[in-house]
C-alpha cells in the first residue's frame, strides 16, 4: 500500500486527520500549559525564599 | 499508607515526585503503542471503515472526561468533610484537565458522527448529557474565578461538582434508558465486548496512556496549586514584617 492511498483513510481523510490533529493539539496544549504553570510558580516561589533569608539575615 | 498522610502538602511533595517519572512513561509508551497499533496495524471496520481509527481517540477521551469529573467530585467532599486545603486543591487542578478531555471527545465524535450517522450532532441523550458535562466543568471554573475568597469559592465549588456529579450516571447508562442514536454499551457487557480483539488491543492501550496522562497531569497541577499557596503565604508574610 503506497503512503498515498494510506493518507487517504478509504475515503475518510477529511474526518480522521482532524480529529487526530486536534486531539494532538488538545493535550500537547495541556502538556504545555501544566508544565509551563509549574516552572513559573517554582520559580516564583524560590525568589520569595532567597528574598526571606535575605531579609533575616 | 493510609491516604490522610498524604494530605500533608509536604508528603504530598515527596510522594508525588517519586510517582511522576513512572505515570509519565507509562502514559507514553501505552500511547506509543496504541497509536502505532492503531493506526499502522488495524484493519479497516466491515462496516465503518477506517473511521473506525476515530475510536481509539474518541472513546479514551469520554472516559477520561468521565473519570476527571468523578476524580473532582470525590475530591471536593473530601474537601468538603474534612476541610484540607489539599483536597480543595485536587479537585481545582483536575477541572481544566477534564474540560479539555470533554471537548477532545464532543469534537472527534462529531468527526465520527458526520461519515456515520450524516450529522456533526443530534440532540441525543448520550451527546446532550456529554455537553452539560462539558459546561459543569466551565461553570465550576468560572465559580472558582468569581468568588474571591479562596476558602468560601472551594466550597461552593465542591457543592456546584458534588451535585453535577448526578450527570455521570445519567451519562453512563443514556444509551440504555432513551433511544439513542449513539450506540449502547459494547465494551463492558455480560458475556463480553462486542468489539473484535483487533480493535479492542489499541483501544485498551490508549485509554491507558490517556488516564495516566490524566493522572500525570493531575499531580503537576496539585502540586503548582501547593507551590502557589505557600508563595501566598510567604508574601503575605513579608508584607506585614
Amino acid at each position: 500500500m503506497s503512503i498515498m492511498t494510506y493518507l487517504e483513510m478509504g475515503g475518510y481523510a477529511a474526518y480522521v486527520w482532524p480529529a487526530y490533529g486536534i486531539s494532538l493539539l488538545g493535550i500537547g496544549g495541556m502538556v504545555f500549559w501544566t508544565l509551563h504553570g509549574f516552572r513559573q510558580v517554582s520559580r516564583k516561589l524560590a525568589l520569595l525564599e532567597e528574598e526571606m533569608k535575605e531579609d533575616e539575615s | 499508607m493510609n491516604i490522610f498522610e498524604l494530605a500533608n502538602p509536604k508528603r504530598f511533595m515527596r510522594f508525588s515526585a517519586a510517582l511522576l517519572p513512572w505515570f509519565w512513561a507509562i502514559a507514553i509508551l501505552c500511547l506509543g503503542a496504541g497509536l502505532f497499533i492503531g493506526l499502522f496495524r488495524v484493519p479497516p471496520d466491515y462496516q465503518q471503515g477506517q473511521t473506525v481509527k476515530i475510536m481509539f481517540i474518541h472513546v479514551p477521551a469520554a472516559w477520561v472526561g468521565m473519570m476527571a469529573y468523578a476524580s473532582m467530585a470525590v475530591a471536593s467532599l473530601f474537601g468538603l468533610v474534612n476541610r484540607h486545603p489539599l483536597a480543595d486543591a485536587a479537585a481545582k487542578a483536575a477541572a481544566p484537565l477534564g474540560a479539555v478531555f470533554t471537548a477532545l471527545a464532543l469534537i472527534t465524535g462529531s468527526l465520527w458522527g458526520k461519515p456515520m450517522w450524516g450529522a456533526y450532532w443530534v440532540w441525543d441523550a448520550r451527546l446532550t448529557s456529554f455537553l452539560i458535562l462539558f459546561f459543569l466543568y466551565l461553570g465550576y471554573m468560572a465559580l472558582w474565578t468569581a468568588i474571591e475568597d479562596e476558602t468560601r469559592a472551594a466550597r461552593a465549588c465542591a457543592i456546584l461538582a458534588l451535585v453535577g456529579a448526578v450527570n455521570l450516571p445519567i451519562i453512563k447508562y443514556s444509551v440504555d434508558w432513551w433511544n439513542t442514536l449513539h450506540q449502547g454499551e459494547s465494551i463492558f457487557v455480560k458475556g463480553g465486548p462486542l468489539i473484535a480483539p483487533v480493535f479492542l488491543w489499541p483501544l485498551f492501550l490508549m485509554a491507558f496512556g490517556y488516564t495516566f496522562l490524566f493522572l500525570a497531569l493531575w499531580m503537576v497541577r496539585i502540586r503548582t496549586e501547593i507551590l502557589a499557596r505557600r508563595a501566598r503565604t510567604l508574601q503575605l508574610r513579608m508584607g506585614t514584617a
